[in-house]
């Protein structure tokens, strides 16, 4: 009996057999794959460790007083990074205040006002705008806005307070204003390819629902697509604002270098990121330390608007 | 009959529509004033955005083209002094560092940025879905902390700065960017050629290799090439690891000297001739970058036509 049992074997088996030979033999796969993953984790916190370990003298030494000091002397110290911390969010808002509404208009005029034969040009544009390095952009700043600012838009400004708040004081061209000025250009490409992409997933039926009502194309922007994107443009402007916040060179060339509480946005002034930039290359012992510090605050920070921000996204994109 | 009919108590809902009606009737030359003015300075403000790259094409052409010459691009730099002030010399060793640096980082990176890439496009467990998340992270983060993350580790040790500190940092700089792209990639790959190969009784690293790498490979080679053109231009990170070099350097243990990093001290040196040159320096970084970033749109639109 069992002889003819196993003479009459299923047609095919062999190759079933394979099949079930070959996905358990297939381990070194998985393992490589596994194995490059947990490689690349390791590295991962290596990095934050490596940020951790080199604050942790001026951490303990200086302790909180390291985010609420108001003074930061590079070399000898105090180092108190609350100027840095607040030129930083003072530059990233300016910054977002000019390329917000920009970035939201040039997203919705290439979506639905551009003609069709100059919407892939347009867009290649403001990609193009992504691809040149920052340090150009510094460069740019550096010798070509800074005597704009000083010819032409610092007294302009300064006209229109009579020379009072926030356009008071000594106009430079080094200043928070000229480095948000030049954060915005370049979050602007963010903002508009980000915002652009949320954008176009509004359904059409809310958009022709709108236009058949009678409402004109402006009221069906401005009431429609707008509120019907925000999750996805409020991740927009986060990226926006996590690309300025960590921006180190740009910022480094035109801000003037000199970590002071501004007092107007003619102030010179210093970020967590230019300041890393600046100060690095002398620091020794506790400066370094101390700037790692910064390194860590930035990290921080960054990582908590980054991961906002593509929850954001990512949630505006899922109703596709 | 007729009688209440005709004297029916007005329909408040029809009374709303004529109001309503009426209203639009009126307002609606306004509304569409209003709304063609609204929609002209949406594309007002779209073209206004355009300005600053014109400017800044139009800066680096004008200031940059005339310092850029063959002795330029191929000779070392010399160090201008109060005899000569204009001795600037060429840039041939920060484009052979640049090259170096960027093509090594590379050559690092997309062995395991790939790799990591099917990993995440294969893998859904709790740690592959946190790993995905902090590597999008990753892709937002400061690259300046790459420099800290690099000096800590390789020039700390080594005791001298080093163009392997830089390529260290921007290869775990590159490697997220790559894997986040070649992911999407490898998961715009349909799943019924994949089962279709799993059926002919591959094994799953050969299906990989036979049919989704092929199949991904256009949005793979855009990605890394523009995650090169990206690290091609960081400057933050080479500021605090890779020092500074006057001299040709082929080994990575040295010192040495980018593009970048020599636009960035020049524009902020002394001497003017030096200011100067920092256009010429940033040209020749751009139109290199620029070479990577178009060269990706190209390949992936050639990859795909041979496809069809």
């Amino acid at each position: 009996m069992k002889t003819v049992e196993t003479e009459t074997r299923v047609p095919g088996s062999e190759v079933a057999e394979r099949i079930r030979r070959s996905a358990t033999s297939d381990r070194p796969y998985r393992y490589l794959l596994r194995g490059t993953a947990l490689f690349f984790g390791a590295v991962i916190i290596l990095f934050v460790w490596s940020v951790l370990h080199t604050a942790w003298p001026a951490l303990r030494e200086f302790g909180f007083h390291m985010v609420t000091g108001k003074t930061w002397v590079p070399g000898t110290g105090p180092y108190g990074a609350l100027p840095l911390l607040i030129d930083t969010l003072l530059t990233t808002v300016i910054a977002l205040i000019i390329a917000v509404p920009v970035g939201l208009a040039s997203a919705l005029a290439l979506l639905f006002l551009i003609p069709q034969r100059l919407r892939a040009t347009s867009s290649a544009l403001v990609e193009l705008l992504a691809a040149v390095p920052s340090v150009v952009y510094g460069l740019w700043g550096l010798f070509f806005l800074i005597p704009w600012l000083n010819k032409t838009l610092d007294p302009f400004l300064a006209g229109i307070t009579g020379g009072k708040w926030p356009f008071s004081g000594p106009q430079e061209g080094f200043s928070v204003l000229l480095a948000g000025i030049v954060l915005s250009i370049m979050i602007l490409p963010t903002i508009v390819a980000i915002s652009r992409d949320v954008i176009s997933v509004v359904p059409t039926d809310l958009i022709e629902g709108g236009l058949s009502l009678g409402a004109t194309r402006s009221q069906v922007l401005i009431r429609v697509v707008l509120p019907s994107a925000r999750t996805g443009i409020l991740g927009a402007i986060a990226l926006g604002a996590g690309r300025a916040l960590g921006e180190t060179i740009a910022v480094a060339m035109v801000i003037g270098s000199n970590p002071q509480i501004p007092h107007s946005l003619f102030s010179t002034g210093a970020t967590l990121a230019s300041t890393i930039a600046t100060e690095f290359g002398e620091a020794t012992g506790s400066t370094g330390s101390a700037l790692a510090a910064l390194a860590l605050m930035l990290m921080i920070i960054t990582a908590a608007v980054n991961a906002g921000a593509r929850l954001l996204t990512k949630r505006a994109l899922a109703h596709r | 009959m007729t009688d209440t009919l005709t004297s029916l108590p007005p329909d408040p809902i029809l009374e709303r529509r004529a109001e309503i009606q009426k209203r639009a009737a009126q307002t609606i030359g306004r509304r569409t004033l209003v709304s063609k003015l609204f929609l002209f300075t949406l594309v007002v403000a779209f073209l206004l955005a355009l300005v600053p790259l014109g400017s800044l094409i139009f800066a680096l052409i004008q200031k940059g083209a005339s310092s850029i010459s063959w002795p330029f691009l191929h000779t070392l730099p010399t160090q201008p002094s109060l005899v000569d002030q204009n001795a600037i010399g060429g840039i041939g060793n920060a484009i052979e560092g640049t090259v170096i640096i960027d093509a090594l980082a590379g050559l690092v990176a997309i062995p395991i940025a790939v790799l990591l890439g099917l990993y995440l496009a294969e893998a859904s467990s709790r740690a592959a879905n946190f790993l995905r998340a902090i590597i999008e992270i990753m892709t937002g983060l400061p690259s300046i902390l790459l420099g800290v993350f690099a000096y800590e580790y390789i020039v700390v040790r080594m005791k001298t700065f080093s163009g392997l500190a830089g390529i260290v940092a921007l290869a775990v700089l590159m490697v997220p960017l790559i894997a986040k792209a070649s992911e999407l990639s490898f998961r715009g790959v349909p799943a019924t050629l994949r089962e279709a190969g799993l059926a002919l009784g591959a094994r799953s690293s050969r299906v990989t290799r036979g049919v989704i790498i092929p199949a991904a490979l256009p949005g793979m080679i855009t990605g890394i090439l523009l995650s090169l053109a990206r690290a091609m231009g960081e400057t933050a990170p080479l500021l605090l690891v890779i020092g500074a070099s006057g001299d040709w350097t082929w080994s990575p243990l040295k010192q040495m000297s980018a593009l970048p990093l020599l636009t960035y001290n020049y524009s902020g040196s002394q001497y003017p001739s030096q200011r100067a040159a920092a256009w010429g320096v940033a040209l020749t970084l751009v139109v290199m970058v620029m070479i990577l970033s178009l060269g990706s749109r190209f390949v992936a639109a050639r990859l795909r036509k041979e496809r069809r």
